[in-house]
């Protein structure tokens, strides 16, 4: 599924890296703690769902090589956020969804689980 | 070829600078990309750590042909008991830690499954020491 259906059954929004928003994304996974992100193997074209909206939720997945986020609750993502993130090739979505629909809609469209 | 950089102890908005600007340099010197994510992954627990629990650490990261070795000092509190911290879910990170996303007691866990050769070093009310190597290639 591309970043952009995904953004699409979310009703979300591309906050930065437009321009990759045709990317396929292969799984997801959905964590607000950083150093359980830091443990996947894995992670081709996964994408991380989470509530933590930080600088350090960026850092993290600079760190784990993680090139998309998607951001629940409609968080506030911060100009230096989106630099770093910018810096990095990545993309970051935003939802105003909780992250118990955002996860339920986008499981039942298919897309799988990291593990 | 040596590096060194520093870290303040609570500065979470400049918590894994040092981890960026090494994952950059590995890759432009051509170290394989698995090698990168592992060596920064550790390196940016660690480094995490130090802004998590300590007051201020230097970071010294040594290149060599077929590996690299990172050691971080910190002046902090120390650990009263290394094997209990390495135990995966210890943890006794404060409030605003937990707020960044810290605080899962995974860190320790996750430096030594990244990391070849491990050494922690600590002494309680001086700080902490903790050097890693990696190797570029199979052993
Ligand atoms: N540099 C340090 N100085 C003092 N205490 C430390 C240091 N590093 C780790 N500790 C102690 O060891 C504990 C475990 O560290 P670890 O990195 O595994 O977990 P954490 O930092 O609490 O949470 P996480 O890393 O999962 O975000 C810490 O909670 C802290 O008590
Ligand atoms: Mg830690």
């Amino acid at each position: 599924m591309t970043i952009r259906e995904i953004t699409d059954l979310v009703q979300g929004e591309v906050l930065c890296g437009e321009e990759r928003a045709g990317d396929e994304v292969a799984c997801v996974f959905a964590s607000d703690l950083m150093s359980d992100v830091l443990t996947l193997k894995d992670v081709d074209n996964l994408m991380l769902l989470t509530g933590l909206c930080n600088l350090q939720s960026v850092r993290t997945c600079e760190m784990s090589d993680i090139n998309y986020m998607l951001v629940v609750r409609g968080k506030e993502v911060t100009e230096d956020m989106l630099e770093l993130a910018e810096d990095n090739d990545m993309v970051i979505v935003r939802t105003k969804y909780s992250m118990f629909k955002t996860s339920g809609i986008l499981y039942a469209a298919g897309l799988p689980p990291v593990y | 070829m040596d590096f060194t950089y520093h870290v303040e102890g609570g500065d979470f908005t400049n918590a894994g600078s040092t981890s960026s600007q090494v994952k950059r340099m590995l890759k432009k010197i051509g170290v394989s990309p698995e090698i990168v994510k592992k060596t920064v992954v550790a390196l940016y627990e660690a480094e995490v750590n130090i802004v998590a629990h300590a007051y201020r650490g230097d970071i010294f990261v040594s290149l060599e042909d077929d590996r690299v070795t990172i050691v971080l000092s910190d002046e902090g509190p120390g650990i009263p008991d290394i094997d209990r911290a390495m135990q995966k879910g210890y943890s006794t990170a404060s409030p605003k830690v937990r707020e960044m996303g810290f605080g899962a007691g995974m860190g320790l866990p996750n430096i030594k499954n990244n990391s070849d050769i491990l050494n922690i070093k600590s002494e309680v009310g001086k700080g902490t020491t903790i050097e890693f190597t990696n190797f570029f290639f199979a052993q």
